[in-house]
């Protein structure tokens, strides 16, 4: 709407041809979101080469991490809180049914008290043309087939490579005062409701503000890198048995093995979300801007604020 | 294009690349050199774990009220075999574990002879590979005290735990396989204080379906390592030689030796 709105006061746009004033709308959309001027642009030099380096790998690790998780996760596809498994009271299950024989499997999700069905994605979906029972489908998961052995394989070889890239990027960014950047300050608070609305209206920091993250940016890199990092760590280490003899507080922090695997869990479908809603912003905040940003380090940043 | 022609080429274009993916995972899991570098992380893994755990790290016993009030069970539930049907029909009165390899007293125990022996007695949480867990109280004896017995030779370097259940038909030629349950542990484990050759659970003898008359105990480890039906405990150098010479039967399916995580 507000592109529109835009478009039609510059009058240099109002001369071309409908298609190519699309295309050119189009194609300053790509480059720098919404609500944005495509002239009076300057370079800035944003993400250092280390930030660079460990975003890319962390997040091919984590699509690793993540699909060898749900292999891992359907060898058992449901969840428990406390120390033990409660077999008959999961808070979480996915489970394959046969009604009666002969029928073909329903895939039923259980969450509390809700039962849903969802055959063909969860408890139940086509393997090779057959509907089979399996918590997540195979598509989602790696490798592609029930195969537990190959799933944690997968994992526990990635995990390492995912705790050293997480503690290389949190070493220099304790380091180089990075962290400064990510932590918002009072002030920044304070601007939450504001800068919500903005980003509602899509209308993003432009000049002086752009080099620096926004409140929401902070709280969501802050949350996810130094508040779920952790945290998908160290529930990870409590399922395992030896872990729990050498630090029995590492159970005993999350209220038992089985509510670190759920906390575990959750993690994981929180990087899910974090994915989702970093990935519309960059589009809204123009794809091939931040792109190039996150690549070569540098981002074209409008000169004054004038505009908004 | 029509909106449902539209419809069908995008949602061919997402199977095939679905399915692209997928079938590049299947084979990257499939790749042996893929696999090799995969299976490094097992060695690190193990070594900075005992770094933290040492041969001395406890894990965690539980009080009475945490009791699951059924403890579920996994894997072989009944073995099939005559040999094993006919122990159970006598009380295990002539069960016999054999203590061999390389031991300078080799033993072979009766199950009178296990609980003359002291015993030890925890509850102790139950981790399956699998993901569930479940809280039960062991007794046995600690197998430290049986190869203190057995006087390990200097060689000796792992424990290797034959069982009395035949598995599947692992390779599907309809000819029922001679391979039967196996596991390892290495002595540091094996020597652990809460590592027991365990007869009752939850103050009854064990049942079958846990693994009656005797199973191990090795708390720290998954549930895979923790060999039930046993019959025999080989002292050995190396397990290279041993069934699919991985060290145990679901580590010759592709499952990790090193089971304390």
């Amino acid at each position: 709407m507000s592109i529109a709105a835009e478009a039609s006061q510059t009058g240099e746009t109002r001369t071309r041809s409908p298609l190519r004033r699309i295309w050119a709308r189009l194609l300053n959309f790509v480059k720098f979101g919404a609500n944005a001027d495509p002239d009076n642009r300057v370079p800035f030099y944003r993400h250092p080469v280390l930030v660079r380096v460990t975003h890319w790998l962390n997040a091919g690790v984590l699509l690793i991490m993540l699909m060898s998780g749900l292999q891992i996760f359907n060898a058992h596809p449901a969840l428990y809180w406390g120390r033990q498994s409660d077999f008959a009271h999961p808070l979480l299950s996915l489970t394959g049914l046969r009604t009666s024989a002969g029928e073909d499997v329903r895939g039923i999700t259980q969450l509390g008290p809700w039962r849903f069905d969802t055959t063909g994605v969860l408890g139940a979906s086509r393997v090779e043309g057959a509907m089979v029972a399996r918590g997540f489908p195979d598509w989602a998961t790696l490798p592609g087939p029930q195969w537990l052995a190959m799933g944690r394989v997968w994992h526990f070889f990635f995990a390492w490579l995912f705790a050293i890239n997480g503690a290389i990027f949190a070493i220099y960014a304790l380091a180089r005062g990075h962290v400064r950047d990510l932590l918002p300050t009072a002030r920044d608070i304070g601007n939450l409701p504001h800068e919500i609305v903005e980003h509602l209206k899509l209308r993003f920091p432009k000049g002086e503000a752009a080099k620096r993250y926004n409140v929401l940016q902070k709280l969501a890199y802050f949350t996810v890198i130094f508040i779920l990092g952790p945290l998908v760590v160290l529930t990870g280490l409590t399922m395992s048995p030896t872990m729990d003899s050498a630090f029995p507080f590492l159970p005993w922090m999350f209220g038992g093995r089985q509510s670190a695997r759920t906390i575990h869990f959750l993690c994981a479908f929180s990087f899910v979300a974090f994915f989702i809603v970093h990935i519309v912003m960059v589009v809204l905040s123009g794809t091939w801007n931040n792109v190039r940003a996150m690549i070569t380090g540098r981002y074209m940043i409008e000169k004054s604020d004038a505009h908004v | 294009m029509s909106d449902s022609s539209r419809r069908n080429f995008l949602r061919g274009a997402a199977v095939s690349a679905g399915a692209l993916t997928l079938a590049g995972c299947k084979s990257l899991s499939q790749t042996h050199w893929v696999q090799d570098v995969l299976y490094t992380a097992e060695g690190l893994t193990r070594r900075v774990q005992r770094l933290f755990a040492g041969s001395h790290a406890l894990a965690t016993e539980y009080s009475k009220a945490d009791i699951a009030p059924v403890f579920r069970t996994n894997g072989t539930l009944d073995p099939p075999t005559d040999d094993y049907q006919g122990h159970l029909q006598e009380g295990f009165a002539y069960w016999e574990i054999k203590v061999d390899g390389l031991v300078e007293h080799p033993l072979t125990l009766s199950l009178a002879d296990l609980r003359k022996l002291p015993s030890r007695t925890q509850i102790t949480r139950h981790d399956c590979v699998e993901g569930w867990s479940c809280i039960g109280e062991w007794t046995g004896v600690p197998l430290r005290i049986v190869l203190a017995m057995a006087k390990p030779k200097p060689n000796a370097r792992y424990c290797v735990f034959y069982c009395a259940d035949p598995m599947d038909d692992s390779d599907d030629d309809g000819v029922a396989d001679s391979n039967f349950y196996y596991e390892s542990h290495d002595l540091l484990e094996a020597t652990h204080p809460q590592t027991l050759l365990a007869y009752e659970l939850n103050g009854k003898p064990l049942p079958v379906a846990n693994g009656a008359p005797v199973r191990l105990r090795a708390e720290r480890q998954l549930g895979y390592k923790q060999a039930k039906y046993i019959q025999r405990i080989e002292l050995v150098e190396s397990f290279a030689h041993i069934g699919g010479g991985k060290g145990g039967y679901w580590e010759d399916q592709g499952y990790n030796w090193y089971g304390g995580i």
